[in-house]
């Protein structure tokens, strides 16, 4: 055996012949020159077309649904109402809220309340334009602090209570000792508005009837595996009669991470005509089916002691009010996700967050890029820069100073891995030349620095289980080929690459020899999907699992044929051959006929669990992942004085990636994070109107189209240095960490404080509009605060806080004052199969020295 | 997708036909008749089901509306003539238009974006739709506000004390052409007449055109005495992005001098803050009789903002819209003058040849 496989994978010794080198990506061509079929580009023989009727007021109770007019039209083949979907779903199981078509009441403008189906679209169209519903009007509820102040009536009847859906309240260690060491404490409230992914594809699904009561599903989704479960439980048929097929993406960004309503009435109308049944929503649609960023109001508050040159943060206190919109989403992962990846930055000895979120009549808000935390990071980059305004400090040096430690457990017992934040700061600092420029540029021209960190998977599954989150199996036959078979979904992030890419270093083959099967719940193993940065990581490991099992088998019966040990073995050039001799061996076909000779049909199996949080508290579950990736990023602005337009000019940016497996895709991926950032910072928002009470009681999207919801085109893009830092996670499949969602994070805030650095006004929300900042610049002139933003956090009583001691207090991980979550916990670990951190890594060493 | 609703679609080979259709046609009762050109902004507009036709006639298939000619003898500087199904990219690389009326190549080279300068023409983007963001929707969003004045509805949801329609005129061609005193020779099957561009446009959002739904625009007529060797003129376009965006403010302006650069005769029109190209008028005259300097120019562009309200109907806070309306003035009259615009200039340039 090669000496390199003899250490435990990954193994930074062993050399890679594709991991980390620029490789065309497995899908590329097909995307390229159209082969690639999106869900809407199927058809079946029969197929029909189907169009959901949505609401046309805000909260409503239906009163009737009058079908005579539409069914006239001709080619239309049937309809649906709710009442023969009356079961309910969600992505969360704490908030099965949803239903396929509304059964009695309308939540918000875009709420499905019917379905037609016809020959054509064009038929179905028109149909669904002549359905009429008579509605009974209810109270409109447009704002958080409407929600907070009117309890009744209840958008939902459940949540924690009136139209709060759910308040969150945790205190790790001693925050008011922590603020009373405190020199001074810095306080201030931002906003962040919500927006959207503005995905290119617009939601297709297509619905295939079998006999015996099955069906397939084929849709652009990122999370087979969930619409699969949803589809099971409100068609109330055994999952194993439902078959899900998730298509390439033309972009998901978060926003086909949920079951939707049309995927759910597709399956039912096709199985209610049995024949095909296609649904593609148009663009207003994507709107209201959303799920994109909460608008946030949050107040920050933090305590810092200088000690010499070294300034520390004592404590801090952060407090978020979401605007969630109609429906639960993963809103209360949302919520708390607002808070949890604040501490793994800067070291905070003391943290206190507390978060709240209300029910809306507006489009669900739920998981964009970033998920929750890009609004907070805003938050905290901006408050830093003013800090070190005040301190006259550098901003690169006051963080510099306050880094958290790889390996670290933080107060709110996140489990940091590596940690190259200090390497991506020194990279965008060198490249902006930001000692030499910040502070410095001539008026109009400034720079902004600003960090972030994101997580690489979730470490929890959506619904509480003990299984794997990533399955890949594997299987090899005497032509040589190597199928490969996972659940994961390609939302043009690159998974399918990666998963090819991982297998054929493993194995010494070439990509084009093996063939993908993934994204369909029939044929592949379970992987959660494409959400939380999970891919990568988890399917990597996996992958490497399966890939690594199937090394073993062909290496034992080609060691046994031509009699080299094991451990001299080497499989590259798909070849396996004597590392003492390279010209002793076999081709890798030959190696695949060997091992079926001994063992009989190959295959191979490898899964994925995430090693175990340190955290036991109520909430816990939300923030901690197997490692965590961290960005850093400066941009240059100019901003005219006399009109407040401003334009990005460059931008900067270095990312702690661990390790690329493919670098042009991590360059792809970084870029888009950029290009999104700025979009939200520039211009992008979820905007309402809401039309005066007494003469109306509209409240609509203000501009659901792609050329009035404002995002920017290529044209506006400013060039990009990308900096790829690479610090190898132990967790992560050759060391590789995420780079989806990260990249997008200081994007904003770099940009709020390069807007300061030119002209010297802040504006504390986003997206920064020109108005804003003529208005910053007007007060500053008149001698007022240089400031536009929100003035006040809303008055909300967040219940009483779970206090949970620190690590460095000794804690155990749990709150001292949550008796249920105790008994909880107990019961859980007694009937848990999750490891933690080192139990794993400790497993993963065995099994690699086993593989000998 | 979105869905076109039925309609007839009458390709007229010759303007005699399209012109006997709208006689015919348009008098019918229960029958509307529309114009189509690129189509860029009928299309979607007919499915969003708020502008509607029974008949659609085309005229794309009309060959003497297509193309560029002098009016005058070959050689010779006198009249441009446009015809109305100029493409507007055909337009914006116009030699000699760059070379006589290189404000009006601008205007046209900054509208929406390269495919749909493909497809659009210089007649349908003087005639186009006002647009307002409570107007241009689809039909399940004007129900949900119970529709608006403009079409279906009763109320001007951007003011709804409002008798009148708001939406803001969306053409970057019409103030260039209002500000070089251009004429558009209208036709019917009842004669043919050559009105002031100017005078085509009403400060009605509804009935932003006062051109009978009989006649058909088929000529743009640039009068020579308003091309550079006559006059300085400059456009100025604000907007949210490089690309695509209709503008939420343009300026306008021409400007003649004669002995001693004292200014003779002036034109300013603002676009997208009325419902037609917005006259400054107190803004062009105060500029006559001395000649175009910095003092002269801010005092004009202080005149200008007060000629035009923006309103909350399209992109960007209304009340900074008023500010800029000044900012870009000012911009369009020093760029006039040989000044330092003062604000970035626009990002996109005109197209190399």
């Amino acid at each position: 055996m090669a000496e390199s496989a003899e250490k435990p994978a990954p193994e930074p010794e062993r050399e890679l012949r594709l991991i980390g080198k620029p490789f065309r990506r497995v899908d590329g061509r097909a995307k390229v020159t159209g082969e690639t079929r999106f869900a809407d580009d199927l058809a079946f023989p029969r197929m029909c077309f189907l169009k959901l009727v949505r609401s046309t007021v805000p909260h409503a109770r239906i009163r009737g649904i009058d079908f005579a007019a539409a069914a006239k039209v001709p080619g239309v083949l049937g309809f649906l109402t709710g009442q023969e979907l009356p079961i309910p779903f969600g992505i969360l199981p704490v908030s099965q809220d949803e239903h396929a078509l509304c059964p009695d009441r309308v939540r918000f403008v875009g709420d499905p309340v019917a379905a037609v189906a016809a020959t054509t679209e064009d038929a179905a169209y028109e149909a669904a334009l002549l359905v009429k519903v008579d509605y009974e009007p209810l109270l409109t509820f447009s704002s958080v602090e409407q929600a907070i102040a009117t309890p009744e009536p209840r958008i939902h009847d459940y949540g924690d209570h009136g139209n709060v859906h759910k308040a969150i309240s945790l205190t790790f260690g001693n925050v008011e000792a922590g603020f009373a060491q405190a020199d001074e404490i810095f306080e201030d409230v931002l906003f962040y508005e919500g927006n959207t992914h503005l995905p290119m594809e617009q939601h297709a699904a297509v619905a295939v009837p079998e006999d015996d009561e099955r069906v397939t599903v084929y849709s652009s989704t990122q999370t087979p595996h969930y619409v699969h479960r949803a589809l099971a439980k409100v068609l109330a048929i055994p999952a194993s009669r439902v078959r899900v097929i998730a298509c390439s993406n033309g972009g998901g960004f978060g926003g086909k991470s949920d079951p939707f309503n049309h995927e759910i009435v597709a399956a039912k109308m096709a199985l209610k005509l049995g024949r095909p049944v296609k649904v593609t929503l148009n663009r207003e649609e994507v709107f209201y089916c959303h799920r994109g960023r909460h608008p946030v109001l949050m107040e920050v508050r933090t305590g810092i002691r200088r000690q010499g040159d070294r300034v520390a943060i004592t404590a801090q206190s952060l407090r978020t009010a979401l605007d969630g919109g109609a429906y639960g989403s993963y809103g209360v992962a949302s919520t708390y996700y607002t808070g949890a990846l604040q501490t793994v930055t800067y070291r905070m000895p003391a943290y206190r967050f507390e978060g709240m979120r209300a029910f809306t009549n507006k489009p669900p808000c739920g998981p964009k890029r970033g998920h929750g935390t890009p609004q907070p990071r805003f938050g905290l980059e901006v408050h830093i820069d003013k800090i070190a305004e005040k301190l006259r400090l550098n901003p690169a040096d006051l963080r510099l100073g306050m880094l958290e430690k790889a390996g670290a457990v933080t107060a709110n017992w996140l489990q940091i891995g590596s940690m190259g934040l200090r390497r991506c700061i020194d990279a965008v600092v060198a490249g902006s030349r930001f000692r030499e420029r910040w502070g410095k540029l001539p008026p109009g021209r400034g720079l902004g620095l600003a960090c972030g960190s994101y997580l690489c998977g979730a470490g929890l599954p959506i619904y509480w289980n003990h299984l794997p989150q990533s399955g890949v199996q594997i299987k090899l036959d005497r032509s040589g080929g190597v199928a490969v078979f996972c659940g994961e979904a390609e939302i043009g992030q690159g998974s399918d690459s990666v998963l090819a890419a991982v297998v054929a270093e493993v194995l010494g083959v070439e990509l084009a020899d093996i063939r993908l099967c993934v994204a369909d719940t029939d044929l592949t193993p379970v992987d959660l999907g494409s959400y939380s940065s999970r891919v990568t990581l988890m399917m990597g490991n996996a992958a490497m699992e399966a890939a690594e099992q199937a090394r073993e088998l062909l290496a034992t019966a080609v060691s046994d044929q031509i009699e080299i040990p094991i451990g001299r073995l080497v499989f590259a050039e798909r070849r396996v051959f004597d590392a003492a001799d390279p010209e002793r061996g076999m081709s890798f076909e030959e190696a695949v006929i060997a091992a079926e000779a001994r063992f009989g049909t190959l295959g191979t199996t490898g899964s994925y669990v995430p090693p175990r949080s340190p955290g036991r508290y109520r909430g816990a579950g939300v923030g901690p992942s197997p490692a965590y990736s961290y960005t850093a990023a400066v941009v240059e602005v100019e901003v005219d004085p006399e009109t407040g337009l401003w334009d990005p000019r460059h931008v900067w940016i270095a990312h702690d990636v661990g390790r690329c497996i493919n670098p042009v895709l991590v360059l792809g991926q970084v870029e888009g994070g950029v290009y999104m950032g700025l979009g939200e910072v520039m211009m992008e928002e979820q905007a309402f109107r809401r039309l005066p009470p007494r003469l109306s009681d509209a409240l609509v999207h203000k501009f659901p189209s792609m050329l009035e919801y404002k995002s920017p085109t290529f044209e506006d893009m400013p060039p990009v240095t990308t900096y790829l830092i690479e610090d190898p996670d132990p967790s992560g499949p050759f060391g590789a960490k995420e780079v989806g969602q990260g990249p997008l994070l200081p994007v904003m805030p770099a940009v709020a404080n390069a807007i300061f650095d030119a002209v010297g006004v802040r504006v504390d929300q986003v997206p920064i509009h020109p108005h804003m900042v003529l208005k910053a610049l007007q007060a500053k002139a008149a001698g007022a605060a240089p400031r536009y933003g929100p003035a006040a956090f809303p008055r909300f009583d967040f219940g009483e806080t779970l206090v949970v001691p620190t690590p460095a207090d000794g804690g155990d991980g749990t709150a001292i004052n949550d008796y249920r979550e105790k008994l909880r916990a107990g019961m859980r670990s007694a009937s848990g199969t999750m490891t933690t951190r080192e139990e794993a890594l400790r497993e993963k060493r065995l099994r690699a020295l086993t593989t000998k | 997708m979105l869905r076109l609703p039925e309609f007839q679609l009458v390709s007229a080979q010759t303007l005699a036909d399209a012109t006997a259709v709208l006689a015919s046609e348009g008098a019918a009762e229960g029958r509307t008749v529309r114009l189509v050109a690129g189509g860029t902004d009928l299309w979607p507009n007919m499915k969003r089901r708020h502008q509607k036709a029974t008949t659609v006639v085309s005229l794309m298939g009309i060959p003497e509306l297509r193309g560029i000619r002098n009016g005058g003898n070959a050689g010779d500087a006198g009249e441009l003539a446009i015809g109305a199904t100029t493409l507007l990219d055909d337009l914006a690389r116009d030699q000699r238009l760059r070379a006589r009326y290189p404000a009006l190549a601008t205007a046209v080279d900054s509208i929406s974006s390269p495919p749909l300068r493909n497809m659009g023409t210089i007649g349908g983007n003087v005639c186009v739709d006002t647009r307002c963001t409570y107007y241009n929707q689809t039909e399940d969003w004007r129900r949900a506000i119970d529709y608006c004045l403009k079409e279906d509805g009763t109320t001007c949801w951007v003011a709804p004390g409002s008798p009148k329609c708001l939406a803001h005129s969306a053409s970057d061609s019409a103030p260039v052409l209002c500000a070089l005193d251009a004429r558009v020779k209208l036709v019917s099957a009842a004669g043919d007449r050559t009105v002031p561009v100017a005078g085509l446009f009403r400060n009605d959002g509804i009935d932003y055109l006062g051109k009978r739904p009989d006649e058909i625009l088929t000529e743009i007529l640039l009068p020579a005495g308003s091309d550079a060797g006559h006059c300085r003129a400059a456009f100025w376009k604000l907007r949210r992005r490089g690309s695509i965006d209709f503008a939420v403010l343009s300026a306008a302006a021409a400007v003649w001098t004669g002995a001693g650069g004292t200014v003779t005769a002036a034109r300013i029109y603002l676009g997208a803050v009325a419902s037609q190209p917005q006259p400054a008028t107190a803004a062009a005259d105060s500029l006559l009789g001395r000649p175009l300097t910095a003092e002269s120019i801010a005092h004009a562009a202080k005149l200008a903002r007060q000629a035009a309200t923006p309103m909350d109907n399209t992109d960007f806070q209304a009340q900074w819209r008023s500010v800029m309306v000044e900012k870009y003035t000012a911009a369009a009259l020093r760029e006039v003058a040989g000044l330092d615009p003062g604000l970035s200039a626009p990002k996109h340039p005109l197209p190399g040849l």
